[in-house]
């Protein structure tokens, strides 16, 4: 029997404010424990929560980008359980009336494009962390991340495959980072992913029991933990078992998924509406300007690149992965930069100096002002092509400008007939035997000696009048 | 005149003129509080070291011209009200060691305005009961005959004001905390509008409900109080930002032409003769003075209390989830996670806040929850369209304040629904929003306090103050004072 898979995300995001959600402590990731808390983060008697403008704004930017509906009245609710880093012994989050509804997300599978329906985006507050570590049968509690914005986005369940699932988190990191509401880190939890999957024989209509994934903390392992749930369950759906409704956690050492809790064991969250806080309502002036300040959208920046910029389809789409990237790279176009050549030279020597040492592009110290002036550079002759992937990595290293680089190091091309006839010169002296051969009709030795006369000038001669003078000078 | 029955207004003139210095006020209230404190057991924590400290800088402040409006003046605070580096316990075993670092907006605005603390005051453990018995501490005892209850849950704060052990108080109110022991107890007490104190540092009950406010020995200190402590609070969301009227200008204005609705659900059948008949006397009186009555009627007052106990629970066993062994209070040790929560909570929480958790959780779960906190929700909305509608006609309502005077300590401590019953007059005000104020309006022929309690518009303090006044004008129960 052939079984139909399906699959709805619940990804959490941390957003990018300075604050926490209802507090002012500070939200820096890996500070020293419980320093950035305060008697509202840490939940002690009688204080109370006041909700974060810029949270409830990154938010609807997020749903604006994502096509969603935009509530113009929205509601915190309660969520209660009891847990160690859960310092309230509940947690703020939203229930019946969330801040976004519906929207979508496209994605390209096999060439074509699906739409990853959204069901809707709410805010709440990260807990914080319990750290199980020394010898003493203890656990401690880290605060700091207590009462960060949360943003949950829950998809419909329009997911059939473990490949489309990373490509909709791919998708949306992108979306995220660009609009600058999440940092996308995956491996710092800043942004997380649980899924829900069932399988059901293709052509029935009910779906069927589903299992919750946990701990899926890279693309990598949420195609994983997809595929390995996926084939559990059709095991035992073809070994005559049920599923079982629980959550597991996936284990990315072992690489299986295992059970974490059963549907009896789960929690009854008793939700109700949060009475420290008044409705959140959104009026539509404030969407409306949030719209406007709202940045081109990485969809959209890539057509604009392919048809503004006569960029091929590859190119557009790498270019435009991340915001600072885009940014980069229409910089130097804007500077005078030839599209096709700064787009090579990105994907090529940048790519691969800031891969080597996993950095952004924003880390970096050369920024396209210094880039296009070594185009510029190329193009007045003043260095060579060869010697411009020397400047260009310095330039990257040190943030120097190449004509300071090109000065100090004496790189200038040489270009001069005269100077060049004479190394030419002195070069076919000291190789008679393979004039010679040359001569005689070995013409692949023309390499040879335009390499020695490049060792000569320590690549800085023109190749081009090398070339020319080399080959009047060996046929005369 | 004794310096510990002085009242604020009073307190603050003879200071003014130089009569009395603040360590003279202070060192009065504490020996009043060494003569009675054994017998009447308001305090859970005084802080005199502290409050003499603070009266000698006062006394220098104003001999140096700094005028403020409280300088000098000895006040109780609710132990519910957490302030900066004073134990704040909630009458609470959880929180018996609990010491803040930080101020609750309320004592910080009586702060800028120079008062003197003087202790924390005993309560039913975190507001929850109607009697003052439900302290870890040991029950509080009515100045007025101490083998009775003050009332609850601001029962410290009430036998304090009453037995002279401060100038005044500050108490919460949820559903009659403050009102109904400053009726047991023959003093004053305002229960403000919901929104216009900040609950900022308020340990909270029931977060719908719960409004600070104060208990004094007469109108004018209430007046006072309210002035100081309300207004807008960033800290606090649901608290209203609007601008505070100057309430102390208010009294002494005419009530000619005011209508005074009469609710017939609140003059029943079986009711106390002695309470029902202060009371229709105390509307006599206002009649005299230019008020008009007029019978009304609050259709959903029988839902109330009923109400009032699924929605309060429900938010209480939330707000009390907090209190778990791992952060501060209270922690037993247990064999794993599980048993140091169930542990820390079965020993730190006493009966009757466990049984509002167990009904407040239960009311909340999934099958449930529309049959209890839903349906409450909605008989909370027809119970405030009630008040609505009555106050398209009338300007305030007048209702006896509790049903009966001071019952016996222990009388009903084993009976939950009849000493939830003792709230059945002051319930409806906190679910509706609205303010009200419960003031002395006779005694009974066992020379027990009894109060009447004016209810009026949302934020509409003035009225209730100025119709209060008029009667204490009037009147001289006010001035009466327990023998101890």
């Amino acid at each position: 029997m052939q079984y139909e898979v399906i699959i709805g995300l619940e990804i959490h995001a941390q957003l990018l404010t300075d604050s926490k959600m209802f507090c002012g402590c500070s939200t820096v990731f890996g500070s020293e424990p419980n320093t950035q808390t305060c008697p509202v983060c840490i939940g002690m008697p009688g204080v109370l929560p006041v909700i974060n403008k810029k949270a409830i704004k990154y938010v609807i930017k997020t749903g604006l980008a994502v096509n969603c509906e935009i509530s113009s009245y929205s509601r915190f609710a309660r969520k209660n359980y009891f847990y160690p880093d859960l310092p309230k012994g509940y947690q703020i989050s939203q229930y019946e009336l969330p801040l976004c509804e519906g929207g979508y997300v496209e994605i390209t599978v096999n060439g074509s494009t699906k739409k990853i329906g959204l069901t809707r985006i709410h805010l709440e507050e990260d807990a914080g962390k319990n750290i199980h570590e020394g010898a003493g049968n203890y656990s401690l509690v880290d605060l700091n991340r207590a009462g960060v914005p949360l943003m949950e986005i829950v998809t419909e369940p329009d997911i059939r495959t473990p490949e489309e699932a990373s490509k909709f988190m791919k998708k949306l990191r992108v979306i995220l980072r660009h609009i600058d509401v999440c940092d996308g880190n995956m491996e710092q939890g800043s942004l997380r992913c649980d899924a829900n999957v069932s399988v059901r024989p293709y052509g029935q209509k009910e779906f069927g029991v589903k299992t919750e994934i946990k701990n899926m903390n890279s693309f990598k392992f949420i195609e994983k933990a997809l595929d390995y749930e996926i084939r559990r369950q059709i095991k035992v759906l073809k070994d005559r078992g049920k599923i079982i409704q629980e959550t597991r956690l996936w284990d990315s050492t072992k690489g299986i998924t295992e059970s974490m809790r059963s549907k009896e064991e789960a929690h009854d969250y008793r939700y109700f509406p949060e009475p420290d806080l008044v409705p959140v309502e959104v009026d539509g002036s404030w969407i409306a300007e949030i719209k406007a300040q709202l940045v081109e959208l990485p969809d959209s920046r890539q057509q604009r690149f392919i048809k503004q910029y006569g960029l091929p389809e590859y190119d557009a789409d790498l270019l435009t992965s991340e915001r600072a990237v885009a940014e980069w790279f229409e910089g130097a176009v804007k500077l005078g930069g030839d599209p096709k050549t700064v787009s090579n030279w990105m994907m090529g020597e940048l790519m691969r100096l800031l891969n080597e040492e996993n950095k952004q592009i924003e880390e970096c110290g050369l920024k396209p002002v210094q880039f296009v002036g070594l185009l510029k550079l190329i193009d007045k002759g003043t260095i060579s092509g060869k010697i411009a992937k020397a400047v260009f990595e310095e330039m990257y290293k040190t943030g120097k400008n190449p004509d300071t680089i090109v000065k100090e190091k004496g790189l200038i091309q040489i270009t001069d007939e005269a100077d060049i006839e004479k190394v030419i010169n002195e070069v076919l002296e000291k190789n008679p035997k393979e004039v010679e051969r040359f001569r005689a009709g070995e013409e692949k030795l023309m390499g040879f000696f335009v390499g020695q006369i490049m060792k000569a000038t320590k690549g800085k001669a023109n190749p081009k009048i090398v070339n020319e003078l080399l080959k009047k000078k060996l046929l005369t | 005149m004794k310096l510990y029955n002085l009242t604020i207004s009073k307190a603050r003139e003879a200071i003014s003129k130089g009569e009395v210095s603040p360590s003279e006020l202070v060192n009065a209230i504490f020996k009043r509080i060494e003569d009675v404190e054994e017998k009447i057991k308001a305090y859970v924590t005084l802080t005199k070291v502290r409050a003499i400290e603070e009266a000698k800088q006062r006394g220098i402040d104003i001999k140096k011209g700094i005028k403020k409006e409280l300088a000098g003046i000895p006040l109780a605070i609710k132990d519910n009200i957490c302030t900066e580096g004073v134990r704040t316990t909630c009458s609470s075993r959880i929180l018996e060691n609990f010491i803040p670092p930080y101020e609750s907006t309320v004592t910080r605005r009586l702060k800028e305005e120079g008062y003197i603390l003087i202790g924390k005051t005993n309560l039913d453990e975190f507001a929850m009961g109607s009697s003052t018995e439900n302290s870890a501490f040991g029950a509080t005892k009515n100045p007025w005959d101490i083998s009775r209850i003050p009332g609850g849950s601001s029962g410290g704060s009430a036998s304090a004001v009453a037995s002279g052990e401060c100038i005044a108080a500050l108490g919460s109110d949820t559903g009659g905390s403050i009102r109904q022991p400053a009726a047991l107890c023959g003093v004053v007490g305002l229960k403000p509008t919901y929104g216009s104190v900040s609950r900022y540092g308020l340990v909270a009950f029931a977060s719908s409900l719960d409004q600070i406010g104060p208990i004094t020995k007469d109108v004018r200190d209430s007046a006072i109080l309210l002035n100081i402590i309300s207004g807008h609070d960033p800290l606090d969301s649901t608290s209203a930002p609007i601008s505070v009227p100057d309430f102390e200008s208010v009294l002494g204005k005419d009530i000619k032409g005011i209508k005074i609705g009469i609710p017939k659900e609140y003059f029943i059948e079986g009711m106390d003769k002695e309470v029902e008949s202060s009371v229709m006397n105390a509307v006599k009186r206002l009649e005299d003075i230019g008020a008009i009555p007029v019978n009304i009627t609050l259709p959903h007052t029988d839902y109330a209390v009923a109400t009032y106990y699924i929605l309060a629970s429900s938010e209480a066993s939330s707000n009390l989830a907090r209190y778990d062994g791992v952060k501060y209070g209270f922690r037993a040790e247990g064999k794993d996670l599980m048993d140091m929560y169930m542990k820390t909570r079965a020993k730190g929480f006493g009966t009757e806040v466990k049984r509002r958790i167990m009904l407040g959780t239960y009311a909340l779960s999934a099958g449930y929850y529309e049959a209890y906190y839903g349906k409450a929700q909605h008989v909370r909305t027809l119970i405030k369209r009630d008040f609505e509608k009555v106050f398209e006609t009338v300007d305030i309502i007048i209702t006896p304040t509790t049903p009966t005077p001071a019952f016996k300590i222990g009388e009903k401590v084993d009976d939950p629904l009849q000493m939830y019953l003792s709230d059945i007059f002051t319930i409806s005000v906190n679910l509706a929003g609205i303010p009200a104020i419960s003031i002395p309006c006779g005694f009974s022929s066992q020379n027990l306090p009894i109060g009447m309690q004016i209810i009026g518009r949302h934020f509409n303090e003035e009225t209730i103050l100025k119709v209060a006044y008029a009667y204490e004008q009037s009147t001289e129960w006010h001035l009466r004072k327990p023998d101890l």
